[in-house]
């Protein structure tokens, strides 16, 4: 069970992205940070922390759950249903730049889910794709613009992403053989 | 460890019970534990935010087709239903007996075996006679779901009553909830006794000797003639429509006793817990049951019911939806 990344390597790979966000986007005025739930949630609060650190300006962060759009849900043969979670964004999201936060890239079909739904709330002026984790094995054109760490994989394989905040402690580890 | 995901990329949270509903069916609160109806009233908490947005539709039921066959005069629960259906992308259409063929004399099950021959994926249904449902789901193949049947059941009302209670109240266990009014012909009262009963409260019913069916204390409920002792304390008073059209026969002498001795009025709510809130599950007879200033009132709830009913509505189509495909069907 290979340790992919500590809570120090956690911190200072959020921290770095941090700085990545406002070299790129020069400025934090039309920022949002949109957490997919769960553990998108826990970092996108992160991040807003580590923003408001470095620049001193607060973003807004909110939590999008995206159960109801994927693109699997009516088609499980055996497993269990999917638990539909409250989505919170009180702001708008028009005219907006919108960083869509996420533990683990891997197949795509989670960001393809979560780009539909915030489109049902509006139209933002872009979409930038920030995740702790790519194990790569990508399904659909999609690709992240911030990485925390590019951990290859096979698909036997399993990426937990553990959190303070949910599961107690910070790691990412890799479970499974090769 | 963690339990296996899903699907790729699964946002199951590990340690969370996989959660689902064990029957295909609604058919009524009977059947469903504790822990089923916490999943509906945490699904319809999710699926509330939905009706805040601007566009006031997921995709989730795409390319299903619901069938909303109301055999009974209904506004409430049918425009419910349908606004749920379309909420979740589903396709729908509904068919009112008055303009189907059933009043050229076609039976219930021939009626519905020509829908299903058209293939739908669920049926909404009420009926007036109490198991139309039951039998439904015993012969067809679609998923029912019961929105009233008879004097039996109707468990999307006692569901969405129930979602209300736990919005304004935190909770539904130990909270002392009067049901008042015609409990003998009454449906949603059996459906939320069974519910509020599961969950952990505490039920007084209360309504004219003549009106109170055997075997409530079976149920769990108290039963009295005397509103005053329902009420006092009372953290939910729910009040029940006198439903004449049901009864044959004289239950009481007129309308304007019965409000004297059963009608909810300022006064006898004074009796109640201070933050009582006070439900109704329509239509109202004002002046029968309620008093206009009650049922306009402070403590009312009774439209947030009805705003609540397709939240609590389309948690109980994505539930079902997800059973009828298969999921957990290990």
């Amino acid at each position: 069970m290979p340790l992919v990344m500590d809570a120090d390597r956690m911190s200072r790979a959020l921290t770095r992205i941090a700085h990545e966000i406002l070299e790129r986007n020069r400025g934090l005025d039309e920022i949002a940070l949109v957490g997919i739930r769960t553990r998108g949630v826990p970092l996108a609060r992160r991040l807003a922390r580590s923003l408001r650190e470095i620049n001193g300006d607060s973003v807004v962060t909110g939590a999008l759950d995206i159960t109801l759009y994927r693109d699997d849900l009516m088609r499980h043969p055996v497993g269990p249903q999917p638990v539909v979670r409250s989505t919170e964004i009180p702001f708008s999201i028009d005219d907006r730049k919108i960083l869509l936060v996420d533990d683990v890239l891997y197949t795509g079909r989670t960001i393809r889910s979560a780009l539909d739904a915030l489109i049902d709330f509006g139209r933002p002026r872009a979409i930038q794709l920030v995740v702790l984790i790519d194990r790569g094995h990508r399904e659909l054109p999609i690709k992240a613009d911030y990485v925390g760490k590019n951990v290859p994989t096979s698909v036997r394989q399993s990426v937990q992403v553990r959190l303070q905040e949910i599961d107690g402690a910070d790691e990412v580890v890799i479970e499974g053989e090769s | 460890m963690t339990p296996p995901a899903a699907g790729p990329d699964s946002p199951l949270v590990p340690g969370v019970a996989p959660a689902m509903l064990r029957s295909r069916h609604l058919l009524g609160i009977e059947g469903l534990d504790a822990g089923e109806i916490t999943l509906i009233l945490d699904t319809a908490d999710a699926m509330k935010e939905i009706g805040t947005r601007s566009v006031k539709k997921v995709p989730t039921l795409r390319g299903r087709t619901v069938v909303n066959l109301f055999f009974e005069p209904s506004t409430r629960t049918r425009t419910s239903f349908e606004i749920a259906e379309k909420r979740l992308s589903a396709d729908t259409l509904s068919i009112a007996t008055a303009t189907s063929s059933v009043t050229k004399g076609e039976s219930l099950l021939d009626t519905v075996r020509n829908i299903e021959a058209m293939a739908p994926d669920m049926i909404v249904m009420r009926h007036a006679s109490s198991g139309a449902p039951h039998l439904l789901a015993r012969l067809c193949r679609s998923t029912i779901v019961n929105a009233g049947d008879g004097m039996h059941e109707h468990p999307t009302q006692a569901l969405l009553d129930a979602f209300t209670i736990r919005r304004h109240k935190g909770r539904l266990a130990g909270l002392k909830v009067a049901i008042i009014g015609d409990l003998m012909h009454s449906r949603v009262l059996r459906s939320n006794l069974l519910l509020l009963k599961t969950m952990g409260a505490e039920v007084w019913t209360c309504g004219p000797a003549t009106l109170i069916p055997t075997g409530l204390d079976r149920l769990g409920a108290r039963a009295t003639t005397s509103i005053d002792d329902a009420v006092q304390g009372a953290d939910v008073v729910m009040m029940l429509r006198i439903q004449q059209e049901r009864m044959h026969g004289h239950f009481f002498p007129s309308v304007r006793e019965y409000f004297s001795l059963f009608g909810l009025t300022r006064a006898r709510l004074r009796r109640a817990a201070d933050d009582v809130i006070v439900m109704h599950p329509g239509p109202m007879n004002r002046g029968v049951e309620i008093d206009s200033e009650v049922a306009d009132g402070p403590g009312s709830v009774i439209l947030e019911q009805v705003s609540n009913g397709v939240a609590v509505r389309m948690a109980v189509l994505y539930l079902l939806a997800g059973r009828e495909s298969g999921g957990g069907e290990a």
